[in-house]
């Protein structure tokens, strides 16, 4: 393993190589280009990578945050202050609002700010500043200004051990706010592509990294430049019998579950990574339930007004007359993320199986 | 363990002396000892004297950070109340005069006559538009009155490619700056040539050719922006600051704070300009804080920092334009604290009559106008009189009345306008969205404003 921050490392036994290589070659890139271009992943990670190829190719990106400047708690900007100088790799004060307001006024300068929250959890403070600032700086001001060039990377999701305050998915209270795009990766591979066409989208981007993804995701990442697009949902694998949506680190259960549900009982999944979660790409979902009929939506965070619901909602406005079981949610728990129950709270890929099962025997 | 008994028997004194000071015969005696104090102490108190015991102890030591401090052996626990106030810089007096030793600013006629007439059409203009929200023309709308002279004389300062940024009391900035009566009226009715596309309520103006970002209402956003901004210049080494605006009241939001020390810390090119005009809304400002205003909070960031007359045009002039050049020179934030006086309600849907008293909105009327301070100190020098004083007034009028009437007749923004610059592009769901809201006033043409088409 490379140089990780051994307090997160989770269970490897839900990384199977078989699962990795579906999600590899389901990835649409070039294999033979990524043979010649790929660098084993962990060396620093998918996410330094993308930072740094974001600082050769613009002048003006900066990367700043807590704790940044030595290579930050998860060792994703190991190397860029010496790489690329202390004015534009750096550490702020500790202060969430005060990051997300002075990567705001960077950013509406024209430059391209790619702040740091040290965990999701924590970006709370900086709520007013993402929302009532960063959302409507180009609609309020009539596209006077914009601040299109930001980017706010967050640590998100379970972990294993983190309790209330390492272990939030915060997705849907963004994914409420018009002018805020929201996107999470569910490996490297994606998380550098996605990463680079976050940095470079002309609109506010909350990107949220699995943390659990930092260490167990060992594929081969390309070297280069390149983007997966924003807005864009992706069909992993093609199934027939019942649609299965996530996005993030809960696509490896997802996958799981798949796997149990044909295994045992021969179910045919269609596995759907959303990847943004807004602006979601509702068509690519719509036209997999108009095929299977049966729709199950999974994610980390709690039930209730999860990013679930919407997907539900408008699954069934579009699909009505395709759907043959309601729409199914396989979320955390409406409670706060416990520490000592977190197996028992995690919608895992036994639940999840039970849920395609329930679905294709409604 | 003897300077453990020496310690403990310091403090056994300490404590009595505490007690008698709660009876009243000590406490006059108490007073004075801290008037006394007041005297002796510059700002910290040195260190005590050493005693027989620690003759051979070091005064200071290195502590976490490589910090070298003075020790004491002293316990002594310093007052706000016992540091000295900060002192208001001021150039000319409230009858116009020039103060005693006071060095007036390089000012031109043309740039002093400027900013008087700059003066005048803020005054002018925040009448005519104040009535007209009165009568129900426009739904909001908030005047400067008292203030001018913190934003025009402070905007005159600065260069043009100075990027600003405001809270909503500061339209003289962008008046300085060449936005037009129209743009203003034309904003305050969310026409169609409104650049904010009749989005924002009433004052919330913005312009990317003046480079004045767009108010929003969400107090103190703007100070971390500003520091953002500032540093983004800084790195282009492009020879401008950036000047951030905010009042009294946002100084308690957390944003200040995080702005204070990021400004400081990441060392930006940054004058945050703050109007201490004694009241948030209704809260007066022992309401708001119980230090030595705003100023005396720059040290504690590691902040150069002034105080100002906020009503002495030449005063806020000379401090922005000083300000400025040490900002640039030494890219480091300052601070400058203008004390001034909201002479009006704090907006068209307040009345300040509810929390304060009229002998003191009077009395700042009459006796500490800063356009009356201006024009005085003109009048001494034979640039101004009443008679061009009233001239101007009425050009004013005139002007304000045109801009009003004009940006009335105007329609609104298109319809489907509403859906753009959420994003940059539009995204499907808003695409969606669109139609059916078009589709939907297409079918109930007499139920809504824009019914019929724009």
């Amino acid at each position: 393993m490379p140089d990780c921050h051994e307090s997160y490392i989770v269970n490897s036994q839900s990384c199977r190589p078989d699962l990795l290589t579906i999600l590899n070659s389901a990835a649409g890139l070039n294999h033979s280009l990524l043979l010649s271009l790929t660098a084993n992943l962990c060396r620093f990670t998918a996410i330094n990578s993308a930072m740094r190829v974001a600082l050769q190719t613009d002048p003006t990106a900066t990367v700043f945050g807590e704790d940044v400047a030595f290579g930050g708690v998860f060792r994703c900007s190991v190397g860029l202050k010496e790489e690329f100088g202390a004015s534009r790799v750096f550490n702020t004060p500790l202060s969430e609002q005060g990051i997300a307001g002075f990567a705001i006024g960077y950013a509406a300068m024209g430059g391209t700010a790619i702040a740091e929250m040290q965990f999701a959890d924590y970006i709370f403070p900086a709520m007013d500043q993402l929302v009532n600032e960063a959302a409507k700086y180009r609609y309020r001001s009539g596209n006077e200004f914009n601040c299109g060039g930001l980017t706010i990377r967050a640590p998100c999701g379970a972990v294993g051990h983190g309790g209330h305050y390492h272990s939030q998915s915060p997705e849907a209270y963004f994914a409420h706010t018009p002018g805020l795009k929201v996107v999470m990766p569910r490996d490297a591979r994606e998380a550098k592509g996605l990463l680079l066409a976050s940095i470079r989208d002309p609109d506010p981007v909350i990107f949220l990294e699995p943390k659990a993804l930092y260490r167990t995701s060992v594929e081969d990442v390309p070297d280069g430049d390149y983007e997966v697009p924003l807005g864009v949902a992706q069909v992993l694998r093609a199934g027939a019998d019942v649609t299965v949506v996530g996005w993030g680190a809960q696509l490896r259960v997802l996958a799981e579950g798949c796997d149990m549900a044909r295994a045992r009982d021969g179910i045919s999944c269609e596995l759907i990574d959303l990847r943004t979660v807004l602006p979601w790409d509702a068509a690519t979902v719509a036209a997999s339930v108009r095929k299977t009929g049966r729709l199950v939506v999974s994610h980390e965070a709690p039930r209730t007004c999860g990013f679930a619901a919407e997907v539900a909602a408008d699954l069934q406005e579009r699909c009505f007359l395709h759907l043959q079981a309601p729409v199914a949610r396989v979320c955390g728990y409406d409670t706060p993320f416990p520490l000592v129950f977190e197996r028992h709270y995690a919608p895992d890929a036994l639940k999840v199986y039970e849920a395609i099962k329930k679905a294709v025997n409604y | 363990m003897r300077r453990r008994c020496l310690f403990l028997a310091s403090r056994a004194a300490k404590e009595r002396l505490l007690l008698a000071r709660t009876s009243p015969a000590a406490k006059a005696l108490s007073s004075a000892a801290v008037s006394t104090e007041h005297q002796t102490y510059d700002t910290l108190p040195p260190p005590a004297p050493s005693e027989s015991t620690s003759s051979q102890a070091p005064s200071s030591a290195t502590f976490a950070g490589g910090v070298e401090l003075p020790l004491t052996s002293s316990l002594h626990i310093v007052k706000a109340e016992s540091q000295p106030r900060w002192p208001v810089y001021r150039v000319i007096d409230t009858d116009g005069a020039l103060v005693p030793g006071a060095m007036e600013p390089e000012l031109s006629t043309e740039l002093a006559m400027h900013m008087v007439t700059c003066m005048v059409r803020l005054r002018v203009m925040d009448h005519i538009f104040y009535n007209a929200q009165r009568q129900g023309r426009i739904s909001f709308y908030m005047t400067s009155t008292g203030e001018e002279a913190t934003q025009i004389c402070s905007a005159a300062a600065l260069s043009g490619g100075d990027t600003v940024f405001g809270q909503y009391r500061e339209p003289g900035v962008l008046m300085w700056r060449g936005f037009s009566l129209q743009n203003f009226a034309d904003q305050l009715f969310s026409n169609t040539d409104d650049l904010g596309r009749g989005r924002q309520m009433p004052v919330h103006y913005g312009s990317s050719k003046l480079n004045f970002q767009t108010i929003s209402s969400p107090l103190a956003t703007q100070i971390p922006q500003a520091v953002g901004a500032a540093y983004a210049l800084k790195q282009q080494k492009l020879a401008q600051v950036v000047a951030c605006y905010f009042g009294d009241g946002a100084a308690s939001e957390g944003d200040f704070h995080a702005a204070m020390n990021f400004a400081a810390t990441l060392e930006c090119p940054v004058l945050f300009i703050c109007r201490n005009n004694g009241y948030a809304i209704s809260t007066p400002v022992e309401d708001q804080y119980r230090g030595d205003g705003i100023v005396s909070r720059a040290p504690g960031y590691g902040m150069a920092a002034i105080r100002v007359d906020g009503n002495d045009a030449l005063a806020v002039f000379a401090a922005t334009q000083e300000a400025r050049r040490l900002a640039l020179a030494e890219n480091r934030p300052v601070l400058l604290e203008l004390m001034t006086y909201r002479v009006g309600h704090h907006s068209t849907s307040d009345d300040w009559s509810r929390y304060r008293m009229t002998e003191e909105v009077k009395d700042w009327q009459s006796h500490n106008d800063p356009l009356r301070r201006l024009l005085a100190y003109l009048h001494a020098k034979g640039l101004c009189d009443a008679d061009m004083e009233q001239a101007m007034r009425d050009t004013e009028r005139l002007a304000v009345m045109a801009a009003l009437e004009a940006a009335e007749k105007k329609g609104p923004p298109p319809l489907q306008s509403m859906f753009e610059d959420v994003y940059r592009d539009m995204p499907q769901h808003l695409l969606e969205q669109r139609a059916e809201m078009l589709a939907h006033v297409a079918k109930y043409p007499d139920k809504y404003p824009q019914g019929r088409g724009h």
